[in-house]
């Protein structure tokens, strides 16, 4: 537990973790890593391997679908206490989007793989965790139903 | 009671012909008395120049989309309850001018008609209907806005009111809190004592109406007898009153937009908007703009309008009220329920002629009491 | 004898169900869809004054008539502004119109964003597409008189960048020192860089005071349907929630019954309900 004082402090800060037991809060302070990208860094890539979940400590991260012949579509933006990513909790544990760095990006990336062995050893963790996760993914998909229906649109009967 | 002590003052008792002669003096008065007439099958109002236009001994015969005329020697002039027709159409007429524009230099102008107030008498009108015009009164005196011709046309008729003798098949005045008996808000109220002594108590309840009523010869001065003998008449026909609506009706709407009778009821209702075009306090209207070919000039038109149509509901895109189901809940929880809180009274009288008009026969007290029994109510 | 409606305005008490001439001064095109219009009266006096949140019908001659919410500064005195968006017969004919066409216009009507009841509140105002337009009246009225009103927060959604409506003033806004303004778009095009998702998650990142803050909402329907649960979640109760109605106001005094809402008229009892008044009502079907 060297080098987590610093990691638990970052995500003691995060609203997602936000009320979190203090020991399995320094449990998950073990996976988390610091990470900076640059205005226009691609963080992953659709295919590549989801190992990882971000939380946004600054700046803001564009979700997006690369559809060939088209210009990039920017499917939602994350910003700073928010969080992306759990395609490390869904075989086959790959990405389903591009994530860009809009700006300047400062996020803590979390470890799937050591997070995996730490549910399995403590299933309240993973309970915890998911948890949090769940109204997060709830709310993007209502977002993404809403954007879906174009509710500001012209009537029906005009198009 | 005002009235009753107005009427003290203008009360006779008058042989039958009295009646021709009330028609007569108020014409002579520069009225044009409206009244009940037999048409197409049916008791309308229309103009009557004497009693001889009115339905003597006719009877109808009314159930959920049934209506029939039939001749009960003895009856008498009133004998019919209400039929398709209501006061409604003479002091908010189906089809009103709003205003008139014509193009001009570098645009148009508008010009509004005077509201013109024809002198009307009403002649035959039922305490249900009485009731209906002071709901009416309401809607286009709705504390923010006043309708300058409905107010103009209903200060200038003279109501000559009329207590029921009898319950037609399909009335519910009793409890809609609308009748039988006529309490006040007339001109000249009548009973009638029809028979081989076929007389009427006429009484006045107007300094307007009591001017007619002493003027009238023949008969004698009615004594508290006479008013004990108009005040069986129309207990009896209290009595006699088939259909009632549930006291709880608004809450029992309020409480069940929800619910899957309001599917039932759509499968019957064929959107005919009968009931609303019969019902004497329905108001909703819609506007037409006519425009000349040339460009010249255009109007606009008030017309009565129905919440059964899909266009009422219209916003740009579609209509909110797309089923069946939606327009009867909102006709009928608007009638019971949306009325209080509108215009601090309920929209029904009681008349029934929604229940007789409707070609499937659906019946207003019949639907609150199915969604009541089906158990939405907690 | 008729009286022309310009005397007859002068004479006598107007009629609400009559219009009345007003000229166009200026037409000002904001998106492929949607323009302003600026009105005075056709005849001297200067136009009535209105309260943030109320409506006009406003005729076309020979078409027919609309209703339009006001999206001018009510503290203008001088002419009447609209923004209008074309999606209909009347409101592609007023799209024809030029400077100098004549319109007829009718109001104002309807309750106003209570702007007295939120003074020493957090102001969160909240819009989507044209419902902007409705809520700039009370946003020059908070802003023209910003020291009796705590943070002011503007959270707007639209469809796209170029369906942004008064992006030059959102701008304006957004780089005062006492306002915060956050735009999203359902879909980014070109090289939009700002958030893409819905207004809903705008209001999540506001930073308010949840407790003393005030919301004013104009939309779609079913954004103002996700709008309240979310301002419910992190603390406004739905009496300090405000929201502007739209139905098929016609005669817009009350007597044609076409824009009733349960048993409120939108046209004279609304459009600016508080929400706790119809919350029984806003998720009943085809009501």
């Amino acid at each position: 537990m060297v080098k987590t004082g610093g990691m638990y402090d970052l995500l003691a800060e995060h609203p997602f973790f936000a009320g979190m037991d203090k020991g399995r809060m320094e449990v998950v302070a073990g996976c988390a890593m610091n990470e900076r990208f640059e205005a226009g860094q691609y963080i992953f890539h659709e295919g590549e391997s989801a190992d990882k979940f971000y939380l946004v400590r600054h700046g803001m991260v564009a979700l997006e679908f690369h559809v060939p012949g088209r210009e990039q579509t920017v499917l939602d933006t994350v910003h700073k206490g928010e969080i992306f990513g759990w395609s490390w909790m869904v075989s086959p544990y790959t990405w389903s989007f591009d994530a860009r760095a809009v700006e300047l990006c400062r996020l803590v990336s979390l470890d799937a793989k050591c997070l995996r062995g730490k549910f399995d050893a403590d299933n309240s963790l993973g309970y915890d965790l998911l948890r949090r996760f769940i109204p997060v993914m709830a709310e993007r998909l209502s977002a993404a139903r809403m954007q879906m229906i174009d509710m500001y649109g012209q009537p029906p009967d005009r198009k | 009671m005002s009235a009753k002590q107005k009427s003290e003052s203008a009360a006779r008792v008058v042989p039958a012909d009295g009646l021709d002669a009330l028609i007569r003096a108020l014409a002579r008065a520069g009225y044009t008395t409206i009244g009940p007439r037999v048409e197409d099958g049916a008791v309308t109002y229309r103009p009557v120049g004497s009693a001889a236009d009115l339905p003597l001994d006719m009877v109808d015969e009314q159930g959920g989309g049934t209506y029939r005329l039939r001749a009960s020697k003895g009856a008498g002039y009133f004998a019919h309850v209400v039929g398709p027709h209501s006061w409604k159409r003479y002091l908010y007429p189906p089809r009103q001018l709003m205003w008139r524009a014509s193009r001009a230099r570098s645009g148009f102008a508008v010009e509004a008609p005077e509201p013109a107030a024809d002198k009307l008498a009403f002649i035959g009108v039922r305490a249900c209907e009485l009731r209906a015009m002071e709901i009416q009164d309401r809607v286009f005196d709705n504390g923010q806005f006043t309708d300058p011709g409905y107010r103009a046309r209903r200060a200038a008729a003279l109501v000559v009111a009329v207590n029921c003798g009898r319950a037609g098949d399909t009335c519910f005045c009793v409890s809609a809190g609308g009748g039988p008996r006529v309490e006040d808000g007339y001109d000249i109220l009548l009973t009638e004592f029809p028979g081989k002594d076929h007389t009427f108590l006429v009484q006045a309840g107007s300094a307007r109406g009591a001017r007619v009523v002493k003027a009238l010869r023949g008969g004698r001065d009615a004594g508290e007898a006479d008013l004990r003998a108009a005040q069986r008449r129309t207990d009896a026909a209290a009595k006699a009153m088939g259909r009632e609506l549930a006291g709880d009706a608004p809450q029992v709407l309020r409480e069940n937009l929800e619910h899957p009778h309001w599917q039932r009821v759509a499968e019957r209702c064929l959107n005919c908007a009968n009931c609303t075009m019969v019902c004497p306090t329905c108001f909703c209207s819609t506007v037409e703009d006519v425009t000349a070919l040339d460009g010249s000039h255009a109007e606009r038109w008030r017309t009565w309008d129905s919440c059964f149509t899909t266009d009422f509901s219209y916003i740009h895109g579609g209509a909110i009220r797309r089923g069946g189901a939606a327009r009867y809940r909102q006709w009928i929880t608007h009638k019971l329920a949306s009325w209080h809180e509108q215009f601090g009274t309920s929209g029904c009288t009681g008349c029934g002629r929604c229940i007789t008009w409707c070609p499937v026969g659906i019946d207003i007290t019949e639907e609150v009491r199915a969604l009541a029994a089906r158990g939405g109510r907690k | 004898m008729p009286a022309t409606a310009a005397t007859a305005a002068t004479a006598l008490p107007a009629d609400p169900m009559v219009p009345v001439p007003y000229r166009i001064t200026r037409v000002a095109r904001e998106l492929s869809d949607t323009f302003t219009v600026d009105l005075v009266p056709a005849r001297g006096k200067a136009p009535f004054r209105f309260a943030p949140g109320q409506f006009n019908m406003l005729y076309v001659y020979g078409v027919g008539e609309v209703p339009i919410s006001i999206s001018g500064d009510p503290a203008d005195g001088a002419r009447v502004r609209h923004t209008i968006r074309a999606v209909g017969t009347v409101t592609d004919a007023l799209r024809r119109l030029k400077k100098g066409a004549m319109v007829g216009l009718r109001g104002p009507f309807g309750t106003p964003w209570p702007l007295d009841l939120t003074e020493g509140c957090d102001v969160l105002i909240i819009g989507g597409g044209v419902g902007l337009a409705p809520l700039r009246p009370a946003i020059y009225e908070v802003l023209n008189n910003r020291d009796r009103y705590g943070k002011v927060c503007l959270f707007y959604g639209a469809r796209t960048p170029d369906d942004i409506l008064f992006r030059g003033e959102l701008e304006k806004w957004r780089g005062r020192f006492d306002m915060f303004v956050d735009v999203t778009v359902d879909r980014a095009t070109g090289r939009w860089a700002g958030p893409v998702g819905v207004v809903t998650q705008l209001i999540r990142r506001g930073g308010f005071d949840a407790y003393h803050a005030c919301a004013l909402v104009c939309g779609p329907e079913v954004m103002m349907r996700f709008a309240v649960p979310t301002l419910n979640e992190i603390g406004v109760a739905n009496d300090r929630i405000f929201v502007s109605m739209e139905r098929n106001m016609k005669c817009a005094v009350g007597f044609c019954g076409h824009c009733q809402f349960g048993g409120a008229f939108v046209c004279k009892d609304g459009p600016v309900f508080r929400y706790d008044t119809i919350s029984k009502l806003f998720n009943v079907r085809e009501l």
